[in-house]
């Protein structure tokens, strides 16, 4: 038994926020009440600490099996729970893809053996993500996937993205899709707009990805499915996923840390920790990436974390793949970008962690008696510098080494047990 | 005045005093073209490394000439033989040529960034001879003091840059450094190789106008420059030839709608018959080879600033700063 | 380190009338101005060798073609020397083939200046003859090369240095012996 003692409980599923004692009692919440008294229980002081539901990121690669080099699951899981996230869900584009049952059963079995936090696969929405033949959706389903993605790319037409949406709705999964119209992307590398005019790289423009996003909103309303936009990054996008809301569509979406705190106009020197796709947009629409996470639009905070080793970043800017470590600073920005500007509440924020990502893959997510075991515990006013040298990933490709931030988590709770602790 | 830069990888670090300064060192080498010995010894032992990873000629050998007549060596390395082609990363190459002691090194390469990439792995000064479709410094410079030479001054200029600017270093650093003498620039060419993003490039005190119509383009134009026409351009977004050089050729007759003191300016390889009309390439208001000749004399001054001194530490880099 | 001055070597009147016998030397050891030019050094021997034209000139009414060499490029001393060169234009309107060019220099010490300024005027053309015209001349050199015009032998120690001051430049005349101080 664990006995977390006067934290603040801020939980979404039933608004409570209040300083109360946690019981956890093997891999469930036993009790939620002031001062409880449980003898022989080990006791985590959770004092100053914001208690919350285990933070769920619902857009990661962990590069197993096949890219080890990059991140393992291991590793991957290790930085995810130094985030404060108890679920993270990874992205089928592994080596081999996660297109079937076998390699869904692999990735949970390496889990199983090894990572810190719980794993919940994403499968290939097409063999081989490939564009082509439906994967083995149903199979991998009974294996253990909780959503399908060709992430890396987006679904390659709007036939099979018809064909997957009808599918998944029966099998009642959602379809997350990288949003990009790849002919627009035409080997671009960073947003279309003044800074790639000057530093003279190769543009993508917004309409790459909001297009896409049309796509998938009226697949949507075709098919009655669940059409869920990864990695939003442009303001035309959200008003697709806005106006398809109104209409009563499924559709939801996610924004990642990057995307809410970083604008194009950085890339003033061909760092390449700061190429990642989708691009960094410009000011206006990380303004509106903001306005959409207070106002409800935005369902959920996805990190993409995406681990590269060194070698394939210290390249030309052009020449370099796409993505950043995402889970250690995810926390920290959005307290710092979010919170502390008073853009979005406390309670906000943490159901953007939590509930958020939780509905999209209809499960629930709550600090009450009863619910699993899987707490996040944070502060607000922790004062710390991320380093990415420290990280737990195996990979060091983010902009943010160096950053001081204000807040952070500070320890993570899986199952009843606690898997980090700063 | 002195050099306060280590490398030169682009125009728009420089200030006006640095251009200035370049262009003003560059007026002894360029007495020294007309020598009938043009060959000294200031450099010797030095050696320039160039390092082609995108085919060129005449930037190439204008460098290479460049380092021999000031005495230096050079070491060539080249796109076509070059062992990136067998895979090596460009900063395993560029490291494999600095452990053979190069006192500068003069790249170009099709990545935008490339050599500030490069130049955070080096000790030695970079010079960029083209990164991409990013700038084309020491082109810049030597259109520079070729217009000064034939007009006499830098200040306030009308520039009409006719062709693929989207796609055009050269017409980058020309409107990062003309413009900081208060160019007024005229961009005139195909609509997609024309956004509207190129009007966020005019550095301060310069302006730029887009303009489809060539007649238009010319009419008050001081200098007019000729862009190349990189025929594998032409394949994204498909342009027929054809239609090009019906919308866009400098003819005779359309740069008669030019002031008369106005000049012609290419940077080369010349198509005659498609950007430009022949009779154009070669009347009295034409400068492309002295714009050659110029370009050894300030790639004479530039290795001269960067290699001919004292090793000094306290040298600024003149990149953006992080 | 700092310089004191020692002594003054020449006030602005000896300046005048040294320069106006070297011009004689000059006119007299070449038996006239036919064939003659004038090459100033950069700086100081710039304006020494307008001075001495204009002294020819007066002497006998001939104009003396003059001419300037930076020798910047010449020399053998550039990875030692402690702040950037800077190149300066060599200006020498006139062919230097078969021509007595006078070298004009302040102050002949090493001789490495003069060298380098040999090899400057080479790459122009092939002069006739050469010939060196110093005002001071203070020793310790370091190649075989004399002037052929003197304006004063000085004794030196190499801690010492003669400071050459001229109207055009400094804004006065006059030679000081200076000595640098750690």
């Amino acid at each position: 038994m664990l006995l977390i003692k006067n934290g603040r409980v801020l939980d979404p599923a039933s608004k409570t926020d209040a300083v109360l004692d946690v019981l956890l009692d093997g891999d469930r919440i036993a009790q939620v009440a002031p001062g409880i008294n449980a003898p022989g229980a080990e006791v985590l002081d959770a004092s100053g600490l914001i208690v919350a539901p285990g933070f769920t990121d619902l857009h990661c690669h962990l590069r197993e099996p096949g890219e080890d080099f990059k991140e393992t699951i291991e590793t991957g899981t290790r930085a995810a729970a130094r985030g404060g996230f108890t679920t993270v869900c990874c992205m089928p584009n592994t080596k081999p893809v996660n297109d079937n049952a076998s390699v869904t059963r692999g990735i949970l079995e390496r889990a199983a053996a090894g990572a810190s936090v719980r794993v919940w696969p994403i499968g290939a929405a097409s063999l081989g993500s490939k564009g082509e033949a439906l994967a083995e959706i149903a199979a991998m389903k009974s294996a253990g996937i909780v959503a399908v993605s060709d992430d890396g790319r987006p679904i390659a037409s709007a036939k099979l993205l018809r064909q997957v949406m009808d599918y998944c709705n029966s099998l009642g999964l959602p379809v997350i899709d990288h949003c990009e119209d790849t002919s627009l992307v035409g080997g671009g590398v960073m947003r279309e707009g003044p800074t790639s005019m000057r530093m003279g790289l190769r543009g993508i423009p917004a309409c790459a990805e909001s297009i896409a996003v049309s796509r998938g909103v009226q697949i949507a309303e075709l098919t009655g499915g669940h059409f869920h936009v990864a990695h939003l990054s442009c303001r035309e996008s959200l008003e697709h996923v806005r106006a398809a809301r109104a209409d009563g569509l499924r559709v939801t979406c996610e924004v990642t840390p990057h995307h809410f705190t970083l604008t194009d106009e950085l890339i003033t020197t061909y760092d390449t920790r700061f190429k990642m796709n989708p691009p960094l947009a410009s000011r206006s629409d990380r303004d509106a990436l903001i306005a959409g996470l207070a106002d409800g639009s935005v369902d959920c905070i996805a990190t993409d974390h995406a681990p590269h080793d060194a070698a394939s970043k210290d390249v030309e800017f052009d020449k370099a793949p796409f993505g950043i470590i995402g889970f250690e600073t995810a926390l920290a920005l959005a307290l710092g970008k979010l919170v502390h500007t008073n853009r979005i509440s406390l309670m906000r924020m943490i159901e953007l962690f939590t509930t958020g990502p939780a509905r999209i893959l209809g499960i629930k997510r709550a600090v009450a008696a009863g619910a699993a075991a899987d707490l996040t515990l944070f502060s607000t006013t922790h004062q710390w510098t991320f380093r990415a040298a420290d990280s737990a990933s195996k990979s060091r490709n983010t902009p943010f080494d160096g950053a001081a931030f204000t807040g952070g988590p500070m320890a993570t709770i899986v199952a009843g047990k606690i898997v980090w602790k700063r | 005045m002195s050099c306060r830069f280590h490398h030169l990888l682009g125009i728009e670090p420089l200030t006006r005093e640095d251009i200035s300064f370049i262009l003003e060192q560059s007026r002894p080498f360029q007495e020294i073209q007309s020598h009938p010995l043009k060959k000294l010894a200031t450099l010797r032992g030095k050696t320039v490394a160039l390092a082609f990873f995108e085919s060129s000629t005449r930037t190439r050998i204008s460098f290479g000439t460049a380092a021999s007549r000031l005495g230096a060596d050079s070491m060539n390395l080249q796109a076509e033989s070059s062992s990136l082609r067998k895979g090596e990363s460009l900063i395993d190459t560029v490291k494999t040529l600095d452990a053979m002691k190069p006192d500068c090194i003069v790249m170009r390469h099709s990545s935008s960034g490339a050599p500030h990439f490069v130049q955070q792995h080096l000790q030695i000064p970079v010079i960029n001879a083209g990164d991409g479709t990013h700038e084309h410094p020491t082109q810049a410079l030597l259109d520079a003091i070729t217009i000064l030479d034939r007009k006499g001054r830098l200040d306030h200029l009308n520039v009409t840059i006719i062709g693929d600017i989207l796609h055009s270093r050269v017409a980058r650093s020309n409107i990062q450094l003309l413009g900081k003498f208060g160019a007024h620039f005229t961009l005139c060419g195909p609509a997609m190789w024309l956004p509207s993003e190129l009007e966020t490039l005019a550095p301060l005190g310069s302006s730029i106008r887009r303009v489809s119509n060539i007649e238009d383009a010319v009419r008050d134009a001081d200098v007019v420059m000729v862009l190349r026409v990189q025929q594998e351009r032409l394949h994204e977004p498909a342009l027929p030839l054809d239609d090009y050089i019906l919308l866009y050729q400098l003819t005779p007759e359309r740069l008669r709608l030019a002031p008369s003191h106005a000049i012609v300016m290419h940077p080369g390889p010349m198509i005659r018959g498609l950007e430009i009309d022949p009779v154009v390439a070669d009347c009295p208001q034409s400068c492309v080879l002295e714009q050659v000749t110029n370009g050894l004399a300030v790639r004479m001054a530039l290795l001269f600033l960067l290699i001919g001194g004292p090793h000094d530490e306290s040298k600024e880099a003149l990149h953006a700063a992080d | 380190m700092r310089v004191v001055e020692k002594n003054q070597l020449m006030a602005a009147a000896e300046i005048d009338r040294t320069l106006s016998r070297l011009a004689h030397e000059i006119v007299e050891r070449n038996g006239g101005t036919a064939g003659l030019s004038l090459i100033g050094i950069r700086r100081r021997g710039v304006p020494l060798s307008q001075r001495l034209a204009r002294a020819i000139q007066a002497m006998d009414g001939s104009v003396v073609p003059v001419g300037t060499l930076d020798i910047t490029l010449y020399r053998d001393d550039l990875s030692l020397v402690a702040a950037q060169p800077i190149v300066h234009s060599t200006d020498i309107p006139f062919s230097v083939d078969d021509q007595v060019l006078v070298l004009i220099d302040d102050v002949l010490y090493t001789g490495r200046t003069i060298r380098a300024a040999m090899n400057g005027l080479f790459d122009l053309g092939r002069p006739k003859r050469i010939e060196l015209c110093v005002l001071i001349d203070r020793g310790h050199r370091e190649l075989p090369i004399e002037a052929t015009f003197v304006g004063r032998h000085v004794q030196t120690s190499d801690t010492e240095i003669i400071e050459v001051r001229l109207d055009e430049i400094d804004h006065e005349d006059r030679v000081m012996l200076v000595e640098r101080v750690p």
